[in-house]
């Protein structure tokens, strides 16, 4: 049972928007992290995804497990040997005004010596008629590297992020 | 015109925050992801059209053999 559930840092896309936001000099004092993401970019960009990185580690030893809904359909992917883990569908400008995706992103036991996994959940929000997307992701980066940074990005060729969106990052100590 | 490309940092030891432009690598690396992501996509899309076109072909056949719709629907479940 988590004792503490504490927010380390947080960021709100100012108005000039921008493609990644990062978090650096992670403190090494708690068991789990937790991510919430609130996004929107600034273009149409529908059915691309949102990434993660950790430590600037961009070889390709990141791998995932997704279950997705968007649109009419329903999928499943498995990516292995990738260099991010894709995490949900951004949140399109095309999109009702004003609505911003929703992103949870789980990350256990990240100052260990053992590869680190993270559990994602996220939607996007269209209004005017149904909701657009939904994810489920497993992912893994085979990695015993402590998680020092991490960097979130939309990859959504040359999309930025609009004004306000945001990032939360919590610490969960389990005693 | 195109966007210029940002980042914001974050610095959790002291708070400080900071918009800095992509560098150069970091533009190609992105360019990177979003190409690796696109193959992806197309991939899967590739695939689930194919099984489409197998499980369309499947039910004519089915259906060919004396089975109603709702009989060849329910063996392809």
């Amino acid at each position: 049972m988590a004792t503490t559930y504490k927010l380390i840092d947080s960021v709100t896309v100012g108005s000039g928007g921008a493609a990644n936001m990062e978090f650096t000099n992670i403190p090494q004092i708690y068991t789990d992290l937790v991510l919430k993401i609130s996004p929107r970019q600034t273009a149409n960009v529908n059915s691309y995804q949102f990434s993660i990185r950790f430590n600037g580690n961009s070889s390709n030893i990141y791998s995932r497990r997704q279950l997705m809904g968007y649109g009419a359909g329903v999928d499943s992917q498995t990516q292995t040997n990738t260099s991010s883990i894709f995490i949900g569908f951004d949140q399109s400008s095309s999109f009702t005004a004003n609505t911003f995706g929703n992103f949870e992103v789980y990350i256990p036991n990240y100052t260990s010596s053992n590869h680190k996994t993270l559990s994602a959940d996220s939607v996007t929000e269209d209004n005017t008629a149904s909701v657009y997307g939904i994810s489920l992701v497993a992912g893994l980066w085979a990695n015993t590297s402590a998680i020092t940074s991490i960097l979130l990005q939309d990859i959504s060729g040359g999309s930025n992020l609009a004004q306000y969106s945001t990032a939360y990052l919590y610490g969960i100590s389990n005693a | 015109m195109s966007e210029t490309l940002t980042k914001i940092v974050v610095n959790c030891e002291t708070g400080e925050q900071q918009i800095l432009p992509l560098t150069a690598a970091e533009i190609a690396q992105r360019e990177a992801d979003a190409a690796a992501y696109a193959a992806e996509k197309a991939a899967a899309d590739a695939a689930a059209e194919a099984t489409a076109a197998a499980k369309a072909s499947g039910l004519a056949k089915l259906i060919g053999l004396g089975l109603t719709q709702d009989e060849a629907n329910a063996l392809l479940k």
